[in-house]
């Protein structure tokens, strides 16, 4: 029905991936995200914008943090979800802490970081700090 | 039984490029998939979704999911891009074990919550010795 979503590779890559859940599952090891959750930035005159995809997680448990200016590091933890009585038949969401950290192409003003929880999406507005903003130069004749 | 139940469950897919959108790709969510006596419940990690844009459809024995994240800052300038959903698709193959009828689902946090109540023939039943 739908032919296009044979992808041998793409196949063959996902039963690795099983294969190395099976084997952290196998020696009791906890499950980590090999880099922490994806993070897409955009940037504009006044703001660098961050998101981060973080479905199911309790938003109070989200920590955000900027140091010296340029350093976001945002961290939590995301946990399996509880049913009372039920049998797990497969687990392919990440559970566990995470920890994301990178260097912005910018310094920011860290105590006016905006951050929200929309659909399961971190969004941050991290405002440039005032000597990272453009400036225009008037040229004297 | 889930197994059979679902028969099908597609593992998250690599992306695929949806036609007439240059950056635009489709990709399967991550399931958890848990049973208890009465249901199935299928977890699935849809972030950027909301609930006027995920369509559940059951027809001829396959449940699809198709959930579509409308870009944020389409007008900025990129710093670092290290994801591009834009879409989620995924199905399953239900059998005649769920109630098709009863399905039911709930969208929080971008995360959808699938209820897939079984029939009653196949619900797991305490007989009773009598003395």
């Amino acid at each position: 029905m739908f032919p296009f979503r044979r992808d041998q590779f793409g196949e063959l890559v996902g039963e690795f991936n099983r294969m190395s859940d099976e084997f952290n599952r196998l020696f009791g090891l906890r499950p980590t995200a090999a880099v922490g959750p994806l993070m897409n930035l955009w940037a504009d005159d006044n703001n660098v914008y961050a998101e981060l995809d973080l479905p199911g997680v309790d938003p109070a448990k989200v920590e955000v943090l900027v140091t010296e200016g340029n350093q976001l590091t945002v961290q939590g933890e995301r946990t399996a979800p509880e049913v009372k009585g039920a049998v797990w038949v497969r687990q392919e969401r990440p559970v566990g802490r995470f920890t994301r950290q990178v260097t912005l192409p910018v310094l920011v003003d860290a105590d006016k970081v905006d951050a929200r929880y929309e659909y399961g999406v971190l969004k941050l507005t991290l405002p440039k700090s005032e000597a990272a903003k453009p400036r225009k130069i008037t040229v004297k004749a | 039984m889930a197994e059979q139940a679902l028969e099908r469950a597609n593992g998250p897919a690599q992306p695929i490029p949806v036609e007439g959108e240059t950056r635009a790709v489709t990709v399967a969510p991550r399931v958890d998939i848990l049973e208890t006596d009465d249901e199935i419940l299928v977890f699935a990690d849809m972030p950027g979704v909301t609930a006027q844009d995920v369509d559940i459809r059951f027809e001829n024995g396959e449940l699809t999911v198709h959930g579509r994240r409308t870009a944020s800052h389409p007008d900025k300038e990129k710093a670092a891009r290290e994801f591009e959903v834009t879409s989620y698709f995924r199905s399953f193959q239900v059998t005649e074990q769920i109630a098709a009828d009863r399905i039911e689902a709930e969208l929080k946090n971008g995360v959808l919550t699938l209820h897939l109540p079984k029939v009653e023939a196949v619900k797991p039943r305490r007989i009773a010795v009598k003395g």
